[in-house]
């Protein structure tokens, strides 16, 4: 312990705040509602087409809740296969451990430049910080995270970084770094920067990436994408690291079979992805002589002694519950304050921290109003309102004696006896005073916080009850 | 068939006329229907904010109200589904309950309640009465049959209208953005009445159409379904 844990980002202000100024960007409010709602749209027609996608789902669970359970002797599994097969695994308590073991290979290289393939887990750890301030320049080649790389940004998406950015403002971006003159139009934005990435695949000599999948009984590794710009770093330079979180193992190949199919449709909304790269330890004169695995725990341990909690350790970061999410499609990815925004950072981030003191981890859990379109969509049935809840009475027992636990107990205690609530209600009814044509346009806070933007309707002089009472008796 | 309401605290305290509605409608499909009165709240509110221990005892203290009866009513799909699927979460098992289209629709296997509402009807589907109990288009298919009832589709129905309890005042500006376009929605079906089968998403969204002074009256799928001909549902903000 000791180090902060670089899953948030520093400086990083509570959710609802955050929130607030997220939601006076119009701009960002519009280039949001544009693609979550394209996505939301093609990824319903992908899944549509499978006459069994709801047994997909249900295996998906089952295969991660099966690898969550035996995790231990997996991992020891994979690292043998790794080992054989002439790959050099590494074990990484937390981000610092992971960061040092990159930048040392990085200088045992030679090098003092990486490209990187896309990857959530060195984004999780803060690697390009890392390195940059071990004299190491990471080089995004994503074409999204070269857009938030070079915007000097923040990622607010898991798939598409930049989704908060629209064609314009990615050509601004582009001629300003680049020094280029370039349209924005989509096919010219992707040639400039194939262009600027090229000279980079072809002079650099040590590729990290990150991994979707494992296979323990091989060693294979394996990672989707849709560019192949991954398969340039993949293939290309003679020494590769990739830094995995601890639960994307697969126990063996027929289980993969299941997530090839899960993932593409609830990520792109495609039938497959366009480029799937395997490797299995080094193939000599085939690809990189120098292969290092770094297993990351990074709270991942703790998590899984959560029993309800663990279940966030089965997603496979598919961005399928941030394109559903009607919180995440107005709030923006930043406001989550991590690289795990939407639904299900709200879920990962706090547990991966492991400190519900922390403000942002607390208020995390309530950015969601349970409405439950996540859980409908998730390809490994993550029951994330289940586990939102799960985490506010973690935040709750943290925070100790509020203003709020104090109303709450006192709400329970009238609730507790059919007598108080109704000398309650009856006090409450006396609001109806207050409100003029039936409606109450403002209360003192934290009420406020409701009429600022919603009346609310005059108590009536009768409850239901003393309706029954007074027509049926009992 | 005798039957137990669950009026729910806020529609007990706030919105009468709802539970009178569905004693009249339960009534008048034959069915005998007990209100015990030592009911209070499910417990929600405090199980989603965070507050276990009181929810727990909320739970516990619905299963004794209601454990003498065979069926259990409530005009509420998150109520409902707080007791259906949340309770067994906090290990409390209570008897069956119903959100009231299911109960029509699967208990009585009625679609026709013999209702006649003519005014143009737009409906929210509600996200716990869609997703956590899973009723589909039961309430469609009780509105359909009712006569004189002009039903409009609601754009990007099946979106949340931002109340999620205290959600609507932790994040008072998120959940303002979602009403907001479940608002625009409503307003662009030319719907007068907007109808759901939860009061709690019916005060948020009526909320925001009373601060506009929109025009759009929010009327509970129980006191559409209530109304008939010969006693036309007299709608009043008591």
């Amino acid at each position: 312990m000791g180090t902060r844990n670089p899953v948030t980002w520093l400086g990083s202000p509570t959710f609802p705040k955050a929130a607030r100024e997220a939601l006076a960007d119009t701009q960002l409010r519009q280039n949001l509602r544009k693609a979550t709602g394209t996505i939301r749209g093609r990824r319903a027609a992908a899944v549509a087409e499978m006459t069994d996608w709801e047994n997909l789902r249900l295996a998906g669970e089952a295969i991660k809740n099966d690898v969550l359970s035996r995790l231990d002797t997996l991992l020891v599994q994979l690292e043998e296969a790794v080992t054989a097969r002439g790959g050099v695994v590494h074990w990484a308590r937390d981000a610092a451990e992971a960061n040092e073991i990159v930048l040392r290979l990085a200088r045992e290289a030679g090098t003092d430049e990486v490209v990187k393939v896309k990857s959530m887990a060195t984004a999780e750890i803060g690697l390009n910080e890392a390195l940059e301030a071990g004299g190491v320049k990471a080089i995004e080649t994503d074409l999204a995270e070269l857009i938030v790389q070079l915007g000097d940004d923040r990622p607010s998406h898991i798939l598409v970084p930049a989704i908060h950015r629209n064609r314009s403002e990615i050509r601004d971006i582009f001629q300003r770094r680049m020094g280029i003159s370039v349209s924005d139009e989509p096919a010219e934005l992707a040639e400039a920067a194939r262009r600027y990435l090229r000279q980079k695949f072809l002079t650099t000599r040590v590729a990290v990436s990150g991994a979707n999948f494992a296979v323990a009984d091989t060693g294979s590794i394996v990672v989707l994408e849709s560019e192949g710009n991954g398969r340039m770093c993949l293939t290309l330079p003679e020494t590769l690291i990739t830094v995995m979180g601890i639960e994307k193992l697969v126990p063996t190949w027929q289980d993969l079979e299941v997530f090839l199919q899960l993932l593409p449709r609830s990520s792109t909304a495609e039938r497959m992805n366009p480029y799937t790269s395997v490797w299995t330890g080094v193939t000599p004169g085939d690809g990189p002589s120098s292969f290092h695995l770094i297993l990351l725990d990074n709270g991942r341990t703790a998590t899984l002694a959560d029993s309800v909690g663990r279940q966030a350790l089965r997603c496979i970061r598919c961005s399928a519950c941030l394109n559903v999410c009607p919180v995440y499609e107005r709030t923006g990815g930043k406001s989550y304050g991590s690289v795990y925004p939407g639904p299900i950072g709200a879920i990962l981030t706090p547990q991966l921290v492991g400190d519900m003191h922390d403000p942002l981890s607390a208020s995390l859990p309530y950015a969601s109003s349970l409405c439950g379109a996540c859980f409908e969509v998730c390809p490994v049935r993550i029951d994330i309102p289940q586990v939102l809840t799960h985490l506010r009475a973690e935040a709750v027992e943290a925070k100790g004696r509020t203003a709020e636990s104090i109303a709450m107990a006192a709400a329970a205690w009238v609730f507790a006896s059919a007598s108080r609530y109704e000398r309650a209600q009856k006090l409450g009814s006396l609001a109806r005073f207050i409100a003029r044509d039936g409606r109450i346009t403002s209360l003192p806070w934290p009420g406020s916080k409701w009429t600022s933007s919603r009346d609310v309707p005059a108590p009536p002089a009768e409850s239901f009850r003393s309706w029954w009472r007074k027509n049926r008796g009992s | 068939m005798k039957v137990a309401l669950l009026a729910t605290c806020l529609t007990d305290t706030f919105f009468p006329s709802t539970a009178r509605a569905v004693v009249r409608l339960l009534e008048r499909l034959g069915c005998e229907v007990a209100f015990p009165l030592d009911q209070t709240c499910c417990g929600q509110m405090h199980f989603n904010t965070g507050y276990r221990n009181d929810a727990e005892s909320l739970a516990r203290k619905y299963t004794e109200v209601f454990s003498g009866y065979d069926h259990v009513v409530a005009p509420s799909g998150s109520c409902a589904g707080m007791v259906r699927e949340i309770y067994p979460e906090m290990g409390v098992s209570a008897g069956p309950m119903y959100e009231l289209s299911e109960f029509v629709v699967d208990v009585l296997g009625v679609t026709d309640v013999g209702a006649w509402f003519p005014h143009r009807v737009t409906y929210h589907p509600t996200c716990h009465s869609l997703r956590m109990l899973g009723v589909g288009d039961k309430p469609l298919r009780l509105l359909r049959a009712v006569r004189g009832l002009e039903l409009v589709e609601l754009p990007a129905a099946t979106s949340c209208c931002g109340f999620g309890g205290t959600f609507a005042i932790k994040n008072a500006e998120t959940s303002t953005a979602m009403l907001t376009d479940k608002m625009k929605c409503v307003l662009d079906t030319g719907a007068e009445v907007l109808s759901a089968g939860d009061n709690s998403c019916l005060m948020h969204i009526g909320g925001g159409l009373s601060r506009l002074r929109a025009g759009v009256r929010p009327v509970h799928l129980a006191e559409i379904l209530a109304s008939t001909e010969e006693e036309p549902w007299a709608h009043a903000t008591p």
